[in-house]
């Protein structure tokens, strides 16, 4: 379960950048969940709300969204663009899960469809990201 | 915003000492001093060793950690005590030479070789430096006197990520006796001292014969030379065992550095 850990980062990171704007209560996160990371979002979510957010009284009212963003992949060799999605059926458990640990996996477990280079690029829908945070001053 | 930067302090909270094994070069001995300090350092001291050369990651070499997943590949049964990092609120690196009545320590071993098993890397920068904030972004390291971290050659990704995210780190520089090799010891020795990092020392390792232009060279920088490790051509045949590691001449001159540094 390391979606704990990638949730208690989101909740640091929020906190210290409330402190930073000077918010009194953070109000809405927003979070982009990249697919390559392939998160649980149920436990990710059960975390965030259910565990951390109940023992912080900054976070505690705290609207979270969360929006995946699909995993594109771009060959740096011949520019063709793929989708994470497409290419998720044929890996098998292990190098799926590798991905899921390090995202930067896929560059051995994946090839360009086209020419088969490892030399590719994340265009986007790589892990977890914050979009926005907002809260009262 | 990138949420892994921030929590990286929190997960090396636990650690009293940072020890990035670093140099100019590749096949100066970094992962040998990295994984034998670590070995030796572990007889008395929780050691946690964690290896950033994501190229070429040797330290499970070194120390002869098979490093599959048992789970998924059912190895177990066939009596490979393979080792693979537990999930539990973020990755817990697994234990590889449990303390004894006579180790008090123990090592805590966490790589990218978990997950990239024995094939190549074929990576770029970004990536690199991506997949090492992931890394320290979500494992979770026990209490530990020391970690001891094998960079790989240069003062690339991994080298700027440890002075930009682990800023108590203390780099020791390790170098033979080569003029070739004194060349990118000093730059690399220059560009710790102008970020302001702290450099512990140097090691001049593999030395075979009297000489003083490394202890000289060194001298002007104002950096020690914590001491030596002669050549030691039995080296090899200990590879992989650890107890073997141990009784060599080379573990024997990482001890006398130990005594006097750590
Ligand atoms: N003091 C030494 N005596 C003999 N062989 C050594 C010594 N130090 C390192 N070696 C050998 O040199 C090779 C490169 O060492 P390694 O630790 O992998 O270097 P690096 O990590 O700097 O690339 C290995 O085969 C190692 O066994
Ligand atoms: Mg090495
Ligand atoms: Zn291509």
């Amino acid at each position: 379960m390391h979606e704990w850990a990638l949730a208690e980062a989101v909740v640091s990171t929020a906190l210290e950048e409330s402190k930073k704007e000077g918010l009194k209560e953070i109000t809405k996160i927003k979070l982009k969940i990249g697919e390559l990371q392939q998160i649980d979002i149920d436990t990710f979510k059960f975390v965030l709300n259910e565990v951390i957010q109940p023992q912080n009284p900054m976070i505690k009212k705290a609207k979270i969204e969360l929006e995946t963003e699909r995993g594109i992949l771009k060959c740096r060799v011949c520019e063709h663009k793929w989708a994470f999605k497409e290419m998720l059926k044929k890996l098998d458990e292990e190098e799926s899960e590798s991905i899921h640990f390090i995202p930067e996996m896929s560059h051995i477990y994946m090839r360009c469809p086209k020419c088969k280079s490892p030399d590719f690029e994340i265009v986007q829908g790589r892990g977890v990201w914050i979009d926005s945070i907002e809260g009262e001053k | 915003m990138d949420p892994r930067l921030n929590i990286i302090d929190k997960r090396l909270e636990n650690i009293k000492r940072i020890v990035a094994v670093s140099g100019g070069k590749g096949g100066i001995g970094k992962s040998s001093v990295a994984s034998i300090l670590a070995l030796c350092l572990s007889e008395k001291y929780k050691v946690g060793l964690l290896d950033l050369d994501f190229y070429g990651p040797s330290s499970h070499v070194i120390l002869g950690i098979p490093t599959c997943n048992p789970c998924l590949t059912g190895r177990q049964a066939s009596g490979r005590k393979d080792v693979y990092p537990k999930e539990e609120k973020g990755i817990l690196p697994p234990e590889i030479y449990p303390p004894t009545s006579r180790r008090a320590g123990g090592i805590k071993f966490m790589s990218i070789i978990y997950y990239a098993k024995d094939n190549p890397l074929a990576i770029r920068g970004v990536d690199i430096s991506n997949a090492i904030i992931e890394l320290l972004a979500i494992t979770r390291w026990d209490k530990l006197d020391f970690l001891i971290i094998d960079m790989p050659p240069g003062i690339g990704d991994a080298t700027l990520d440890i002075i930009r995210f682990l800023k108590r780190a203390e780099f020791l520089v390790i170098a033979t006796s080569s003029k070739v090799v004194l060349e990118t010891v000093k730059k690399t020795i220059r560009m710790l001292k102008e970020t302001g990092v702290s450099i512990l020392g140097v090691i001049e390792n593999m030395k075979f014969k009297d000489s003083l232009f490394i202890k000289e060279a060194i001298n002007q920088f104002d950096v020690r030379l914590l001491g030596e490790i002669g050549f030691d051509k039995n080296v090899e045949d200990c590879i992989g065992d650890k107890e073997k590691l141990l009784t060599s001449r080379f573990a024997q001159d990482i001890k006398e550095i130990i005594l006097d540094y750590f």
